[in-house]
């Protein structure tokens, strides 16, 4: 059942086109990924179902509500966790928390939610003395504390250290095992393709590809590699007459096989067939930074 | 409601938290006014200031520092900064209205000066023998007439500026020459009539102020103008006003 539909969304800032026609719907329950260059129109598509921007064309629908007509309703429903939205340097996050979940008309235990958050010893610490990642985390706390069926995340995880990133993750993953539909804006291919169940691509104001990560991979950029050391020499003609082949390269002593399709298992299966063995084996796949590079034709910024 | 209430809460929790604004806010012009006090030749009855003495002639200019340092400085800033770091952007995700807190802002800002006076006006009566006003009602609505002039005009500030930078850009000018026409920067007998007679009418209108404190009750086109220019400041801020 799809809790987000948008349909031929199109917005424009006077003549500069932010979203020319977007088109997705979300599942409930799912981590649905919007990705895309800087200036795609990511932002601007999801402040669009948050209700916080009118559209100039196309339809959003959210929960079966109108984001600007039902914002009242919709406010209760949806948690969003805005691009660079700070708070003030004295408020402290005990303070922060129960003054959101005070707007709500059921919150979350704040206590509770601090402490799920790992921020229970920092609870009477100023916004201002928390790291980077603890801010963050605050502000994913504020975006669920109204128990939200929706939960809009825009650039999770922008500025944070590996670990930081990867804690978060595993946070949102949490989010999503209590219900919650997640929607998050990111430009980093790996957390998508860690996170999210679908990913929308979307590319100067148009979704230019909507699949799973993996589906994605396989569909825009299909080509695999592998490389291996011979125990024997190999006939090339041997590995070219495989119809998942599509050439044969080699190095000194490696081979490098490249092909599409379910290339491990035939390559594997003829060496073995003919009793070589392949040392050193290694299988290079595509990431969704390469369907990302194919797709938009720019390398994801980090 | 519920959610003003709560935000009004922390908000005045934060105002209390910053110690030395709060003291420059609220305990400021009441220091100036001890160190003058303490002064003797300022206590004797002067014909330039038609026979008071300095202390009381320059009461209404102290009350000025804390109107012109709230109105067009602090909370024009807090409101910019809260805008620029997204704070009222995020507000307005959630089921409570930026306005809330804008709200609060005003409240918090009207507490610091309403306390800022009291002070003044007490310390001035029982250490100096600064007479109470002498025109209770003509000095309240001199007061929130004032006041509301200054405050909708830092709105303006926070409703034009887009970001902190700005806002100080516009703010520091206008604190300026407030606190000039209010002659805090030299007495205003000092300043040349034309100058004297301009600052009657910038808010918060310290002529009205002295009218209604020491002599005869304010003139009303003195009231009126501050007046005008609070409900149009005002106007133009409701307008010109972006959460983000």
């Amino acid at each position: 059942m799809p809790v987000i539909e948008v349909t031929h969304l199109k917005k424009r800032y006077g003549d500069l086109v932010a979203v020319d026609d977007v088109s997705l719907t979300v599942e409930a329950g799912e981590i649905f990924g919007v990705l895309g260059p800087n200036g795609a129109g990511k932002t601007t598509t999801v402040e669009c179902v948050a209700g916080l921007r009118v559209p100039d064309g196309g339809g959003v629908s959210v929960l079966g509500l109108d984001p600007r007509r039902d914002a009242t309703q919709l406010r209760q429903r949806v948690g969003v966790q805005l691009q660079e939205s700070q708070l003030p340097d004295r408020l402290r996050v005990a303070e922060a928390l129960e003054l959101y979940a005070s707007f709500y008309r059921n919150p979350a235990d704040p206590a509770a939610l601090i402490d799920k958050l790992g921020l229970g010893e920092k609870r009477n610490t100023a916004y201002k003395k928390l790291s980077g990642g603890q801010k963050q985390r605050l502000s994913i706390a504020l975006a669920l504390v109204g128990n939200p069926e929706i939960a809009i995340l825009d650039e999770l995880t922008t500025g944070l250290d590996p670990q930081a990133r990867r804690d978060t993750w595993g946070l949102i993953e949490q989010v999503r095992d209590s219900g919650v539909t997640i929607v998050l804006v990111t430009h980093f291919m790996e957390e998508a393709e860690r996170l999210c169940d679908r990913v929308a691509v979307i590319d100067r104001g148009r979704v230019v590809a909507l699949d799973t990560p993996t589906g994605l991979v396989s569909s825009v950029a299909p080509e695999q590699r592998i490389r291996f050391r011979p125990s024997v020499p190999v006939d090339d003609r041997l590995l070219t007459d495989l119809p998942e082949v599509s050439a044969v390269q080699r190095t000194g002593s490696q081979v490098v096989v490249t092909g599409t399709g379910d290339l491990l298992h035939a390559v594997t299966s003829v060496l073995a067939r003919h009793q070589i063995i392949a040392a050193d084996l290694r299988l290079e796949q595509s990431t969704l930074d390469d369907a990302f590079v194919e797709l938009t034709g720019h390398r994801p910024v980090d | 409601m519920h959610a003003f209430r709560q935000i009004l809460r922390i908000e005045a929790r934060l105002y209390l938290r910053d110690l030395p604004t709060l003291l420059t806010i609220v305990g400021l012009p009441t220091m100036i006014l001890v160190v003058l006090g303490l002064i003797p030749s300022l206590r004797e009855p002067d014909p330039n200031f038609d026979g008071q003495n300095f202390v009381n002639y320059f009461a209404p200019s102290l009350l000025v520092v804390t109107l012109a340092m709230v109105g067009v400085n602090t909370m024009p800033m807090a409101l910019a900064t809260y805008r620029e770091r997204g704070v009222l952007r995020r507000l307005a995700t959630t089921p409570a209205h930026p306005g809330a807190l804008l709200a609060a802002q005003l409240v918090v800002a009207l507490a610091a000066i309403l306390a800022s006076a009291l002070l003044l006006i007490v310390v001035g009566r029982l250490a100096f023998g600064v007479p109470l006003p002498e025109h209770p009602l003509g000095f309240v609505l001199a007061f929130v007439l004032g006041t509301a002039a200054l405050l909708a005009l830092g709105l303006l500030v926070a409703a034009v500026a887009r970001t902190t930078k700005a806002a100080q850009a516009l703010a520091v000018p206008l604190f300026l020459l407030t606190m000039f026409f209010g002659g805090v920067y030299l007495p205003r007998f000092l300043l040349p009539d034309a100058v004297a007679r301009i600052g009657d009418y910038t808010p918060p209108g310290v002529q009205a102020l002295l009218d209604a404190w020491t002599g005869p009750s304010p003139q009303p086109l003195h009231l009126a103008i501050m007046a005008v220019i609070a409900v149009a400041a005002g106007a133009g801020a409701a307008k010109l006003f972006r959460w983000e």
